[in-house]
């Protein structure tokens, strides 16, 4: 199976070519809406932080937005900061340079004389990158050269037994061809650790995946949260999950059963291919966040309920298998895998169903999230604003 | 009557019923493998029904691996909820291979 991609000059190749216009801090995030808007070809990112930030969360957020410039789908970047951001513009332009060879201006607000001087300078910029991204042809690559992520959002009893299987079947496939898939919300492992930790394809990766779980729930004890009491909820027992077991092992089937060759930190590029996870939070936009700039060119969302979520340069494809909600927030939902629930097709056949529409995604078919232009995102944090 | 419940793995001994169940209906299931079975209870949507005897401390299979062990006996085709079944005891401790210090 093969795909037409961009080619990069540095790893993967992209399913899509954006110019980003991307903030060095909250001061341009309104700057960069304008360019973006100017500009065919060009999206942008909102970004509300980037100043009075503790080391920590300063050290994520430009995890995320390097990890961003550096993901395939983007062809080039244009950066606005203001000039007293805590990491100012022209150090992560030099950052992101220096780990690829993408064409990446940046410009300040205080040195240009305000945000229309700015603007206008980072219009001019963006067109001609965009003008010249519009010239590179699409190149055929095999389905190998493809990560793909995967997350859950807004779940309902649906979830952990048709979608979710289904997209771990999907998974399995993928990584049966050679390509990457990476299941992440690490919180939601909890419960079913021992069960995950079983696929690690070393004793090495098995404790990993049981210290990510057993250090995040004395982060979150910490902070006076007890992410198990209480699991399952009661809305959970209503619904039919009885155990916490049950419930984590409804949300780890959508990571397939294939030996788990990685275990990431939030938003940290993959070195090795096939099944692959990453701790992150449980909260589906920050999740999404940490796996683009991980590098995922495509991520696939089961929901139940429905969720209109989307990813500035990386697809979003929203499959449930709630008929009511495919068919009553049908303009957000991509694919209806309700057939499974009414017994019409098999959890095996989905997974060759979606392997399809992961096909032409990647082959440049526009999720619906990404028709409307949506950009989420959420950078996760660990401590207050200074 | 006849209704439908989704079946994860051939090891499972439950199904989840996707839509209500009542006793004597037969109960199709269907997914990843297949199974039939009679209903014994009344059972709500999205709730698992028993598909063979599971005695009082025997465990139960979701997925092909064990969601909880069950604390009465619960008959073929009975209604296997939080009130009939739990979650084994375990702590991170005894999960590590090689110890949380090799990490």
């Amino acid at each position: 199976m093969e795909f037409y991609g961009y080619r990069r000059k540095e790893g993967r190749p992209g399913i899509r070519n954006h110019v980003l216009i991307l903030p060095a801090c909250a001061c341009g995030s309104e700057s960069c809406r304008i360019v973006a808007s100017q500009v065919r070809g060009a999206v942008n990112i909102v970004f509300n932080t980037g100043c009075s930030d503790v080391a920590a969360n300063t050290e994520m957020s430009q995890k995320i937005l390097t990890g961003f410039a550096l993901n395939p789908n983007v062809y080039g970047v244009v950066i606005i900061g203001l000039g007293c951001e805590t990491v100012p513009h022209a150090k992560l332009r030099e950052k992101i340079q220096s780990q690829c060879s993408k064409p990446v201006v940046s410009f300040g607000i205080q040195e240009e004389g305000g945000t229309l001087k700015t603007i206008a300078k980072a219009v001019r910029a963006a067109r001609e990158m965009a003008a010249e991204a519009g010239m590179q042809q699409k190149e055929k690559f095999p389905i190998s050269e493809l990560l793909l992520g995967i997350e859950c959002g807004g779940s309902d009893a649906t979830s952990g037994i048709a979608s979710n299987p289904a997209v771990g079947n999907l998974s399995d496939r993928l990584v049966d061809l050679g390509a990457s898939a990476m299941m992440s919300e690490s919180i939601e492992w909890i419960g079913g650790e021992h069960v995950l930790a079983r696929r690690a394809a070393t004793p090495e990766i098995h404790d990993q995946i049981i210290k990510v779980c057993e250090d995040y729930e004395k982060h979150l004890l910490a902070a006076g949260q007890d992410c198990r009491a209480g699991q399952p909820t009661p809305g959970n027992k209503t619904g039919g999950l009885s155990t916490i077991d049950e419930k984590s092992l409804g949300c780890i089937r959508k990571g397939g059963t294939r030996p788990i060759v990685e275990v990431l930190e939030q938003a940290q590029r993959p070195t090795k291919q096939g099944a692959i996870v990453m701790d992150t939070a449980g909260y589906d936009i920050s999740s999404v966040t940490s796996m683009a700039a991980a590098g995922c060119q495509a991520i696939i969302f089961t929901t139940g309920r429905g969720t209109p979520t989307g990813n500035a340069i990386v697809p979003v494809l929203k499959v449930t298998a709630n008929e009511h909600t495919y068919s009553w927030m049908e303009d957000n939902m991509d694919v209806d895998l309700s057939g499974i629930i009414r017994g019409e097709v098999s959890i095996e056949e989905s997974g060759a169903m979606l392997l399809e529409k992961i096909h032409e995604l990647a082959n440049g078919r526009l999720t619906k999230a990404e028709a409307y232009g949506f950009s989420d995102i959420a950078i996760d944090h660990v401590c207050r604003f200074v | 009557m006849e209704t439908k419940a989704i079946l994860l793995d051939g090891k499972d001994n439950v199904a989840t019923c996707t839509s209500e169940a009542h006793p004597g209906d037969k109960v199709h299931c269907h997914g990843s493998a297949t199974a039939e079975v009679e209903a014994a209870a009344d059972i709500p949507i999205w709730h698992k029904i028993a598909l063979r005897p599971i005695a009082k401390g025997d465990m139960v299979y979701k997925y092909g691996e064990v969601i909880g062990e069950a604390l009465q006996d619960i008959p073929q085709g009975g209604w296997v909820s939080h009130e009939n079944i739990r979650s084994v005891p375990r702590d991170y401790a005894s999960e590590y291979l090689l110890g949380k210090e090799a990490q």
